[in-house]
C-alpha cells in the first residue's frame, strides 16, 4: 500500500515572463515503511520534488496524495496543520533555533499539539534517547557538534510521530563519521520504527541505505 | 516551553540592541510625558474655567480698567446670578523669582462666584472683617511655611508702596485643576489707599466676573452686557471664562502648539527606532520563521512571535519611560522658579496617552516585518542566509 502517491507533477518557476520548468510530469509511488532515495545532479529538481511532497511548495500541475490526503488541494492554514502531524523534515543545515536548547528545539512541534507539559517532556526525552542525546538535552546548538545538531534535528522531525520523514541532504554538511552515524540512525528509524523516509542525497553511500532509488535528471525521472 | 518563552528568548538574542531600543523608547516616552505635562500645566487655567462664568473686560485690552459703576448695570442683565470683580495686584513677595497670582478682589462676593476655592466660613468671615487681610492657597502655606496671623509684606509695583497683609484664611482647591497658589487681598483696601495717595486711580476694577444661570445663554448675555456700554468711554468685551483664558495665553500659544507637535514627533521617532529593530530581527530570522512554518506553525503563530516581541519591547520601554517621567517632571518643576506652574503634575490622561503610544508603536513596528515574513515563501525563506 502506497503512503505517497505523486501523480503527473510538473513545476515551473517564472523569472519575469520566462517560464523555467523544474519538474515535468513526474509520477511515482512510495509504499508505507519504505526508505526512498532521490538522486540526481544539481538542478535536477530533487529538492523541489521533496518540498512538494512535504507541502511547503505547490506544483504547477498534478497532485500529491499523502496518506489519502491530496496536499495540493489544501489551503495554507490546512497545509500548516497537516504538516505539523504528517511531515517530519530534516534539513541539510539542521536549522535548529539557536536560542533554544536541544530539549526546547525538539519540543517545538509538540507545542502545536494538545499534549500536556508532562507528556511533552516524556516524548522529547524519549526521542532524544532514541537519537542518542539523552545527556545533551540542555545544550544549545552552538554547544553541539554538527552530527549532534543533526541528530537533534532528526529528533525534532520524529517527535510528533509523522506519517513521512523527509530528509534533504541530511549528511551533506557532515564529516564522514558523523554522516555514518546519521545514516545509521535513519536506517534504524526505518527498520525498527517503520518510518517512511524520502531522502534527497548526492552521496552514493547514503543512497545505499535506501531500498528504492529514484533518479532525477533535468526534471524528469529516469 | 510556551510561545512567550520563545518571544523572550528572541528578544534577548541581541541584548545590547534590545537594551538600546528599550532605552530609546523609555527616553522618548519620558520626554513625551514631560512635554505633555508642561502643555497641560500651561493649559490648566483654561481647563479650570467654569462654563457658567463670563468675564467682562475693557474692549481695547485687558490692561485698561473698567469703572466700578459698571457692576450694578451688569448685575441687572437677565440671566446673571451673581457678580464680582478683581484686579491684578501683582507686587514682589520676597524677591522677583516668587511666582504666584496676587489679586485684589471684592471680599463680599468673590467666593460666591468661585466656589472651587474651599474655605471655612470662620476664616472667610475673619477675612471680610479685616481690610488689610488676605486669603492664600494651601500651596503657598507649604511653600513659604506660613500660618494664620502671619504677615506677608509685598513691595507694590502696579500699586506702588509697601503693603502688609495678614493671613486670615487658607483655601483649599476643590480639584487638581484649581490653582492652589493664589493670594487674594481686599480691593477696597487698595482702592482706599489709591484715593489718598494717587487720586484718579480709585474706583476702577480690572474685570468683572458674572456667574450666569444657564451656560447656554452665555452668548446672548455677553452681547447684552457689551451693548450697555457701547459708545461709552470704556467699552467692554464679554466672553466666557474659557475664551478669556485662551485669549490671555494666545501670545505664547505658538510655543505650546510646537511643543504639542513635538510630543507626537517623538512618538514617530520611537516608531522608527523600534521599527528598525524589528525589521532587522525579522530579516535575520526569516530562515527560522520558514523552519517554524515547515514544522506546522501557522501565520497566527508567526504574527504572535513577531508582534509579541515588538509589543514586549515597546511595553518595557513604555513602562520604564513612564517610571522615569515622574522624577523627571519633579526635577523639572524644582528647576523652575517657584510657582511658575502652580499646577504641575502628570495627569492620568498623559499616562494613558503615553501607554497607548507605546502599545501603538509596538503594533505598528511589527506590521512591516510581519507582512514581509508572511509573504515570503517557505522555500525562499529556507534558502536565505541569516
Amino acid at each position: 500500500m502506497s503512503i505517497v502517491s505523486v501523480q503527473n507533477i510538473s513545476k515551473s518557476y517564472w523569472r519575469d515572463s520566462l517560464e523555467i520548468p523544474v519538474l515535468s510530469n513526474i509520477s511515482f509511488e512510495v509504499p508505507e515503511g519504505e526508505f526512498v532515495g532521490l538522486m540526481g545532479p544539481s538542478g535536477s529538481g530533487k529538492t523541489t520534488l521533496l518540498n512538494l511532497i512535504a507541502g511547503i511548495d505547490r506544483p504547477t500541475k498534478g497532485s500529491i496524495i499523502v496518506a489519502n490526503t491530496d496536499v495540493t488541494k489544501l489551503g495554507e492554514s490546512q497545509l500548516a496543520k497537516w504538516r505539523s502531524s504528517n511531515v517530519g523534515f530534516v534539513f541539510q543545515f539542521y536549522n535548529l533555533l539557536p536560542v533554544l536548547t536541544a530539549f526546547e528545539n525538539v519540543e517545538l512541534p509538540l507545542l502545536l499539539t494538545k499534549l500536556s507539559k508532562k507528556e511533552r517532556k516524556e516524548h522529547v526525552e524519549f526521542v532524544l534517547k532514541v537519537v542518542g542525546l539523552a545527556d545533551r538535552i540542555h545544550h544549545y546548538p552552538k554547544q553541539l557538534s554538527g552530527g549532534q545538531e543533526q541528530r537533534v534535528a532528526i529528533a525534532r522531525a520524529i517527535v510528533t510521530d509523522p506519517t513521512i520523514l523527509i530528509a534533504d541532504e541530511p549528511t551533506g554538511d557532515l564529516d564522514k563519521t558523523s554522516a555514518l552515524e546519521i545514516l545509521n540512525l535513519l536506517q534504524t528509524l526505518n527498520s525498527e520504527f517503520k518510518k517512511t523516509i524520502i531522502m534527497v542525497t548526492h552521496d552514493p553511500r547514503a543512497a545505499e541505505r535506501a531500498h528504492i532509488i529514484k533518479q532525477l535528471d533535468k526534471g524528469e525521472l529516469t | 516551553m510556551h510561545i512567550l518563552k520563545l518571544i523572550i528568548k528572541n528578544m534577548l538574542r541581541h541584548k545590547l540592541r534590545t537594551f538600546l531600543t528599550v532605552l530609546g523608547i523609555s527616553i522618548a516616552i519620558s520626554a513625551f510625558g514631560l512635554i505633555r505635562t508642561v502643555v497641560t500645566a500651561w493649559n490648566a487655567g483654561v481647563e479650570a474655567t467654569a462654563a457658567d462664568r463670563l468675564i467682562t473686560r475693557h474692549s481695547v485690552s485687558f490692561i485698561f480698567p473698567l469703572p466700578l459703576s459698571y457692576r450694578d448695570k451688569i448685575a441687572k442683565v437677565e440671566g446673571i446670578e451673581s457678580i464680582t470683580y478683581a484686579n491684578w495686584f501683582s507686587g514682589v513677595y520676597i524677591d522677583k523669582k516668587q511666582f504666584f497670582a496676587r489679586l485684589a478682589v471684592d471680599a463680599e462676593t468673590f467666593f460666591d462666584v468661585y466656589s472651587e476655592l474651599l474655605i471655612t466660613p470662620e476664616q472667610l468671615a475673619a477675612f471680610k472683617k479685616e481690610r488689610n487681610s488676605c486669603i492664600i492657597g494651601d500651596q503657598l502655606v507649604e511653600r513659604y511655611n506660613l500660618k494664620i496671623g502671619d504677615v506677608m509684606p509685598i513691595e507694590g509695583d502696579i500699586y506702588p508702596g509697601r503693603w502688609e497683609f495678614v493671613v486670615r484664611g487658607i483655601y483649599k482647591p476643590r480639584d487638581k485643576a484649581t490653582d492652589p497658589s493664589n493670594m487674594l487681598v481686599h480691593w477696597n483696601y487698595i482702592d482706599e489707599r489709591m484715593k489718598k495717595e494717587m487720586p484718579g486711580r480709585e474706583g476702577y476694577v480690572g474685570w468683572y466676573i458674572s456667574k450666569i444661570k444657564n451656560p447656554n445663554d452665555a452668548a446672548v448675555i455677553s452681547e447684552k452686557i457689551d451693548q450697555f456700554f457701547q459708545n461709552s468711554s470704556a467699552e467692554t468685551k464679554t466672553e466666557t471664562e474659557r475664551a478669556f483664558s485662551q485669549g490671555f495665553m494666545a501670545s505664547v500659544s505658538a510655543i505650546f502648539t510646537s511643543m504639542n507637535i513635538m510630543s507626537f514627533v517623538i512618538i514617530g521617532i520611537i516608531l522608527l527606532v523600534l521599527g528598525n529593530t524589528m525589521i532587522m530581527s525579522a530579516r535575520e530570522r526569516i530562515r527560522e520563521y520558514s523552519v517554524l512554518r515547515t514544522l506546522g506553525f501557522s501565520n497566527f503563530h508567526l504574527v504572535s512571535l513577531i508582534g509579541g516581541e515588538s509589543l514586549l519591547i515597546a511595553a518595557l520601554g513604555g513602562a520604564t519611560g513612564i517610571a522615569f517621567a515622574f522624577p523627571m517632571v519633579s526635577g523639572f518643576e524644582a528647576a523652575l522658579p517657584k510657582g511658575w506652574f502652580p499646577i504641575f503634575y502628570i495627569e492620568p490622561i498623559t499616562l494613558i496617552l503615553a501607554s497607548s503610544a507605546a502599545v501603538l508603536v509596538g503594533v505598528l513596528a511589527a506590521m512591516f516585518p510581519i507582512q514581509r515574513t508572511l509573504t515570503t515563501k517557505i522555500v525562499d525563506g529556507l534558502r536565505q542566509i541569516g
